[in-house]
């Protein structure tokens, strides 16, 4: 390959990491509309909240949730696996003299339901021995009528398969066709969860939660099995949208360049490692921001409830770092939002009845409050001035405890308006970092690694080539504090993961983490293809 | 009988189930993998219980085929109709599929190995037992001016498969996992401790744990750092167990014959028949072993047995799928759902330990992800306890650090090792994967940054 026919290479491959354009704001219909009331699951709820109540608690929640999840996976001219899986439960919550208890059947009747009542409240006694702190609940409004459904334009339940399986099998056809390629493996996976919560509060909502994911892999391998390397589809992040973001995601023309990038990776040259400025697109930056500031500011690890898995933080105590903690520049500001448009994590209610919020973790630099649920918020109100929940209970399914789980995250744009290229043209010696690779931290959320799907070597403000092998590392606080240029609101992009583990016994929470480009200074970039 | 064995389906439920559930299916051809579950754990932190919970489900995954093509429901609920859908759903479906040339005809029924896996302790940890054990771990630890916090867990289950052709399959399983992480109230120092098994009364007790889990949050306190660079490690059998267990991933045929693995042999090919590990290492997927006790067998029914991948250090096999047998015209080889490594090793950590001149012990790794496929590189960090070791003692406390390592460079350093044990194998400290490793001695290992994390 030429060194034209590289440049060229590299510049489309930046103008390959484009968003997805897809409107996530000010979708019809109005989400708080629809749907008709499931009668029967509001009975049921009903009727276990009287159950608990006439065994003794003092709080209860009931949840009936019914989860459908499709996923079709392909490779190559194959579909590999198709399924459609369904599962209906219901599962109490109960207080019982500040003691939590909680138990889920499958089995969806009147007999069970108060069977599991019972069971909660037995089950919090025999844990009330063992509680320091009875649990105490932060205020709440009730909302005894209401629903809430995801801003889908197209239910993706209702596309034919036909045309699913079409568009995946047409996508490795195209990146098959690329020169090099040896493999390409593509899927779609879709959510929906329907739940019905009812509280003694006096709340019932109805919810429905979608997901959507179109996914892709292309690997190249070399002529002689000495090397193979891939490009995941990193900038189609999964989002609470319906079949119609998966028609925009555009599988099949993207399908190409990620087969002329996996190529041009294995000729790449491997990364000399050493201090560089680090420019991070969207598609990549928004995992750093997860695991960096969405982990660090969740309440449950300051107060050391994860100890024993996820981990703490190194933002605690509380009344030691909220309004005091310098977590970067004046430009950085952090928000947390359950009500951004198309994100993951966006509902009308967390799963115990709090309506969705949207507050500052991070202003002008300085950390200023948590994620936080109704048995949190208390905690902290003497130094937050906040006495109400942020609304960050979340549960997996019917079968799992709701707990505090990150609420979508976002590092807001910067003000001067600046693009990708702006940055580039700022920087003299950087790489610029595209898609989700590999990617560890510690459980302080302190020590990182971070490595990408596209790297493309920056000198004197020009792309000049791919790179490969490249991770980087940081502590979080200089990371964060070396930041200094950001892209303005038109280069804002919404990324997101989809199984975020957290908790014992582990569940899997999704989350959306939008961003503009940013660039970090003088971080250490390691070479990580040396061990062979 | 304890209460939650009348919740997972005995083998006659089960297969009575799995029959009406293939009858009401209309299906020519189809499979069903049906799973019942148990489920009861108690966690606690900041020394008190903080939550717990009890559940029971009931799953079934039919697989329709129709003309060379399968797709696959998943449900929870067995009425009439509900089976009567879901196997018009499935085979709808698979109506739309292209034929796929990999798909392998229906087994007929084979022979099992049965394996002992159900043990009414375990079975019977319900909410009081579980309080009354965690009760005693929260009082040790607080008595000792520490901060306690941990996960128990048991699951009691059943899986079973069957299809349209008369195979048969069914296994029944307990499991138990008690995991412990305890901390200074200054937070500068942190230490765990675990076991998992089948029988919970053959599990070291809940007092046993904290006492470790105590002893190592107290001499971690006030750790230090060292450089980061190679490193003679100590491995305790749950660091070990955590990086092995990705090498039972890795080891798959096709992906080594298509070029993309680490088993692939440059020019084409596999490695198999190259030293892999050090000399006297073997590595092995064992259903009946004392230390694993798992299914034996897969999903579509093939049966499982003790199969050996690496011999005395050599790589003699790799799991081969159905497809891939077919396509090649050689014998399947399931991937195996256990991982047992044996280096013919006697003896615990601690004598490790008195043979190291100087080097880290090493509690247990967070974080690990895979770097480069290329050669099994994979970082992660130390957590809860590392140690410097010098002229065979434990010295000092030191900080956590970053590695990035390669499993099979590890594997190919190992010095000395210990006796296998089953290990908690999953980061999230709860019920894992099959994995027993003994503790290991690994030279240059790679340590390649530091963490301030407590």
């Amino acid at each position: 390959m030429s060194r034209r026919d590289f440049v060229h290479g590299s510049s489309a491959a930046v103008a390959a990491l484009a968003a997805v354009p897809v409107h996530v704001r000010g979708i019809e219909p109005d989400p708080r509309a629809a749907q008709s009331p499931d009668s029967q699951f509001r009975m049921l709820a009903m009727i276990g909240l009287d159950a608990a109540r006439t065994a003794g608690a003092s709080y209860a929640d009931v949840r009936v949730v019914r989860r459908r999840e499709q996923a079709m996976s392909t490779r190559d001219d194959r579909v590999t696996g198709l399924s459609d899986a369904e599962s209906l439960g219901c599962g109490i919550r109960v207080l019982v003299n500040g003691a939590w208890g909680f138990a889920a059947s499958r089995v969806v009747t009147m007999e069970e339901v108060r069977r599991l009542a019972q069971q909660a409240v037995d089950q919090a006694r025999a844990n009330r021995q063992s509680v320091r702190r009875p649990v105490e609940l932060a205020p709440v409004r009730a909302f005894p009528d209401n629903r809430w459904v995801s801003p889908v334009r197209e239910d993706p339940f209702d596309v034919s398969l036909d045309e699913k399986v079409g568009l995946l099998l047409g996508a490795n056809a195209v990146a098959l066709g690329v020169s090099g390629v040896r493999f390409a493996s593509s899927s779609m996976r879709f959510v929906r969860k329907e739940s019905t919560f009812a509280s003694t509060e006096g709340s019932v909502i109805e919810q429905t939660v979608y997901r959507s994911y179109p996914q892709m892999t292309v690997t190249a391998v070399a002529r002689d099995n000495a090397d193979f390397q891939s490009r995941a589809s990193g900038e189609i992040a999964p989002l609470g949208l319906g079949y119609e973001y998966v028609r925009a995601a555009n599988l099949e023309e993207r399908a190409l360049v990620w087969g002329e990038q996996a190529v041009e990776k294995l000729s790449a040259r491997p990364v000399e490692p050493d201090l560089y400025d680090v420019i991070l697109h969207p598609s990549n930056l928004f995992l750093t921001i997860h695991e960096s500031i969405g982990h660090a500011t969740e309440l449950d690890r300051a107060l050391g409830y994860e100890a024993n898995y996820a981990g703490t933080t190194f933002l605690a105590p509380p009344a030691d770092v909220l309004n005091t903690f310098r977590y970067g520049p004046e430009i950085m500001n952090v928000q947390a939002d359950r009500t951004q448009q198309g994100a993951l994590a966006t509902v009308g209610w967390d799963d115990e009845g709090v309506a969705a919020d949207s507050w500052p973790l991070v202003k002008a630099g300085v950390f200023v409050d948590y994620q936080t649920t109704r048995e949190q918020a208390g905690l902290i109100s003497e130094h937050t001035g906040i006495s109400r929940s942020h609304g960050c209970a979340f549960a997996q399914s019917w079968n799992s405890v709701p707990f505090q789980r990150m609420p979508n995250v976002s590092l807001l744009p910067g003000e001067e308006g600046h693009t990708l290229d702006d940055l580039v043209a700022a920087t003299e010696k950087g790489i610029l970092i595209a898609g989700r690779g590999s990617y560890s931290i510690d459980q302080q959320r302190y020590n990182f690694q971070f490595g990408g799907q596209v790297f493309i070597e920056v000198r004197d403000g020009k792309l000049v080539g791919m790179l490969k092998d490249v991770a980087y590392q940081g502590r979080t606080p200089e990371f964060w504090n070396s930041m200094d240029m950001l892209g303005g609101a038109a280069s804002y992009e919404l990324g997101g993961t989809f199984g975020d583990a957290k908790g014992q016994p582990a569940q899997a929470n999704a989350v959306s983490h939008g961003c503009p480009p940013a660039r970090f200074r003088n971080v250490r970039v390691i070479n990580t293809g040396g061990a062979s | 009988m304890s209460q939650v064995s009348a919740t997972v389906l005995s083998e006659d439920d089960a297969r009575e189930l799995a029959n009406r559930i293939l009858d009401r299916s209309g299906a020519a051809e189809a499979i069903v993998q049906l799973r019942s579950s148990a489920d009861g754990y108690t966690r606690f932190a900041a020394n008190e219980i903080t939550t717990s919970g009890d559940a029971t489900d009931v799953t079934a995954t039919l697989s329709v085929r129709v003309e060379g093509r399968e797709a696959s429901v998943e449900f929870n609920a067995f009425d009439d109709q509900t089976l009567v859908s879901a196997g018009e759903r499935a085979r709808a479906m698979a109506e739309v599929l292209p034929v796929d040339p990999e798909l392998q005809e229906l087994l007929e029924q084979q022979r099992y190995h049965e394996v002992e896996a159900w043990f009414e302790a375990t079975a019977g940890l319900d909410p009081a037992a579980r309080a009354a054990s965690v009760r005693t771990m929260i009082a040790r630890a607080s008595g000792g001016g520490l901060v306690s916090s941990g996960f128990l867990a048991r699951r009691a289950s059943s899986v079973a498969v069957a299809n349209t052709i008369g195979l048969f399959a069914y296994h029944r399983s307990t499991l138990a996992s008690l995991t412990t992480t305890v901390r200074t109230r200054a937070g500068d120092g942190s230490g765990w401790a675990g076991d998992t098994g089948a029988d919970w009364a053959r599990m070291r007790s809940p007092d046993d744990l904290v006492e470790r889990a105590v002893d190592k949050a107290t001499r971690s306190a006030g750790a230090t750092a060292v450089e980061p660079g190679a490193y003679t490690v100590v491995l305790e059998p749950t660091a070990a167990g955590s990086l092995l267990q990705l090498l039972g991933f890795a080891m798959d045929e096709r992906a080594a014959e298509e070029g993309r693995s680490f088993f692939a042999r440059p020019g084409g090919g596999t490695k198999r028949g190259e030293h892999v590990t050090a000399s006297g290492i073997s590595l092995v997927s064992d259903p009946g072993s004392p230390l694993l006790r798992t299914q034996p067998f897969t999903d579509d029914g093939q049966p499982l047995a003790r199969t050996t991948w690496v011999e005395d250090g050599v790589l003699t096999t790799l799991s081969r799928s159905r497809a891939w047998a077919d396509r090649t015209a050689r014998q399947p080889i399931p991937a195996g759902n256990s991982l047992l490594l044996d280096a013919g090793g006697s003896g615990s950590t601690d004598d490790l330990v008195t043979g190291v001149e100087r080097g880290l012990l090493v509690t247990r790794f967070w974080y690990i992800r895979s770097v480069d496929a290329r050669s099994l590189l994979y970082t992660g960090l130390t957590r809860d306890g590392v140690f410097l070791i010098e002229r065979g003692r434990v010295t000092r406390p030191v900080k956590n650090l970053r590695f990035n390592e390669s499993v099979i460079r590890m594997l190919g350093s190992v010095d000395a090792a210990g006796a296998p044990v089953r290990v908690v194998a999953s980061e999230s400290g709860g019920l894992g994967a099959a994995v027993a490793v003994p503790p290991l001695v690994v030279r240059d290992f790679q340590f390649t940054a530091l963490s301030d994390a407590v």
